[in-house]
């Protein structure tokens, strides 16, 4: 199975505070500990298991900047067989639908059987993989928690529906599948892994070798576009406990005394 | 001139789900006088029930019949609505796991802009729609212009808009005849519902639910001390599930359970809307959070800005005490 697999990289949710620059551009980039998103990384694992029982190879490619081929770096020590970086200024400022153009001709340039995506990254819009199987005009399934191989160029997926049900699907092949958190447990990437892969170039490809009208895409095809960053304000939020560490343990226990949690 | 507003009614066992009330508020926002239209794609009875019911909301009901659409098969409905829907139109449907399999894809078929997720927007002025989304789990929030002159794909997260109070004499207008070809390449098989677990933390008081703050699965012991100490159980969020740490079941979110207990505790958890939107019933919340702008603070009752591994062993050893 020939398996292409998307991935971005964003700021780690778990090593950065987010922070709204003081003139609301952007968040505050300054020191960010950037990683692969993390539904990516599983939609990565997933691949490489596939192709571990059934053949194959992965091919990992990433719509970024120059520095992005680090995760693809990352993702070839995990266990990806190649990479791709689709980089171009024209690419910047891309709306969901840009970054699903540019995914989809590079998709083109190969057969794949299976394209995977993360269910979603940073901010949320899972659309990116819908979007690319509409221009394939392949079938797709979002938020996938389960793959089986059936014969007859099939699979049997599970999708993550309301309160934790799975709803089962069989779907062609070639398809599109956006992958859920927990469908399996990636595995680790040491530091010597990664270094193993630090002479590798990653070929990058932009609008002229991937056949796109650089208009159609970035900024000027955007048809939406990001104005501002702000932090919410949602009410008047918590009462934050104040003193020592002890004393903040003992107002919380009087307030759950109050709350008859503690006799 | 308004654009003409289509809301997608999502519904289940012959009754159209909460978000299409929801949906039809955020439409008004689009076209305040204009016509909003409701459709509903779907098979047989069920089907003529929820057209009728929204009948009480909307003047004009599109009814969508077909036997591939008895059940909600995205990629059916997709074809479906991109075969019916008149260009320029703006398609509202809600921000759930149907909405998410539907919405990017039909956006690309109708050649509209998508946005996901909306939680505010301002009337349209001059084409462009101004709309208000949230990143990095609800840390942040930006707003977006988006081009709706050639129509526009929205879907919407529950909660963010009120539900409607209009009601209408309306009409069902059935729409199948118009409906294509729907073969596809996906078919449903079953549903598997989801696990029952050794405790049903749905019918608990107290729950002490630790998140990705917990850092590691040796530390689980430190909520379960405490919940101990409480006379409760320990749920968690997402992350905790995801990494094995403890079983489904235990898991409180739009994905896992929805559960309404008297006092919710949440040690190291962000609070994004997936999992407080398995937070019912108004409990009174603790959170215990190292970043002071995690978003559990703008809901909880009491806060504390600590580390959960420093702090909760010694809020229990201090119960315990007592």
């Amino acid at each position: 199975m020939e398996i292409l697999v998307c991935v971005k990289k964003v700021p780690d949710p778990a090593e950065n505070e987010i922070v709204v620059r003081r003139d609301g551009s952007d968040i505050d980039r300054d020191d960010l500990v950037y990683s692969v998103n993390e539904w990516d990384n599983y939609a990565v694992e997933e691949a490489i298991q596939l192709v571990e029982e059934h053949g194959g190879s992965v091919t990992v490619v990433s719509v970024g900047d120059e520095e992005s081929d680090e995760i693809i770096r990352r993702e070839l020590a995990m266990g990806a067989d190649a990479g791709k970086l689709l980089d171009d200024e024209a690419f910047h400022y891309s709306d969901g639908r840009g970054v699903a153009a540019i995914l989809a001709h590079a998709a083109r340039q190969a057969k794949y059987d299976l394209i995977l995506t993360g269910a979603q990254a940073e901010d949320a819009a899972a659309q990116v993989g819908g979007m690319l199987a509409a221009m394939l005009d392949v079938p797709y399934a979002s938020l996938v928690v389960r793959v089986r191989v059936l014969d007859q160029g099939k699979l049997e997926i599970a999708r993550e529906i309301d309160g934790g049900n799975l709803e089962i699907n069989q779907i062609d092949l070639p398809c599109a599948l956006s992958i859920q958190t927990g469908i399996n447990e990636p595995r680790y990437v040491g530091i010597r892994g990664i270094r193993k892969t630090a002479s590798v170039q990653v070929p990058v490809l932009g609008a002229a070798e991937l056949g796109l009208v650089p208009a159609t895409v970035g900024r000027a095809g955007a048809k939406v576009r990001k104005l501002d960053y702000f932090v919410p304000e949602l009410g008047q939020g918590a009462e934050i406990l104040q003193g020592s560490r002890e004393e903040i343990a003992d107002q919380l226990i009087a307030r759950l005394k109050g709350r008859g949690v503690i006799q | 001139m308004a654009p003409q507003v289509f809301v997608y009614v999502a519904h289940r066992d012959g009754q159209a789900a909460d978000s299409a009330l929801e949906l039809l508020s955020a439409a008004r926002v689009l076209s305040p006088d204009g016509l909003v239209i409701a459709m509903a794609t779907g098979w047989g009875a069920e089907l003529d029930q929820v057209c009728r019911e929204m009948t009480g909301r909307c003047p004009e009901v599109w009814k969508l019949a077909h036997e591939a659409l008895a059940y909600p098969n995205a990629e059916a409905i997709r074809k479906c609505l991109s075969g019916v829907l008149p260009s320029g139109a703006v398609l509202l449907l809600a921000h759930d796991t149907l909405g998410m399999d539907l919405g990017p894809g039909l956006s690309i078929k109708l050649d509209s802009p998508f946005v996901s997720d909306v939680v505010a927007m301002d009337p349209p002025a001059d084409g462009a729609l101004k709309l208000v989304r949230e990143e990095y789990g609800g840390q942040v929030s930006t707003h977006l212009s988006c081009d709706i002159s050639g129509g526009a794909v929205l879907s919407i997260r529950s909660g963010s808009f009120p539900a409607s109070e209009e009601t209408a004499a309306g009409e069902v207008r059935d729409k199948s005849s118009d409906i294509g070809d729907l073969s596809c390449g996906r078919r449903f098989i079953k549903i598997v519902e989801a696990e029952a677990g050794d405790v049903d933390i749905t019918k608990e008081e107290i729950l002490v639910s630790v998140g990705r703050g917990i850092e590691d699965e040796d530390n689980i012991e430190i909520a379960e001390d405490l919940a101990k100490a409480l006379g409760g159980v320990v749920s968690c969020s997402r992350p905790i599930v995801d990494a094995k740490w403890l079983e489904k079941p235990r898991q409180v979110g739009t994905s896992g359970k929805t559960v309404k207990p008297k006092v919710y505790l949440a040690l190291g958890i962000s609070g994004s809307f997936q999992h407080l939107g398995g937070l019912k019933g108004n409990p009174f919340i603790v959170a215990v959070n190292k970043n002071p702008k995690a978003p559990i603070f703008q809901v909880a009752d009491v806060g504390v800005v600590d580390d959960l591994l420093e702090f909760v062993p010694l809020l229990t050893e201090r119960i315990d005490n007592q």
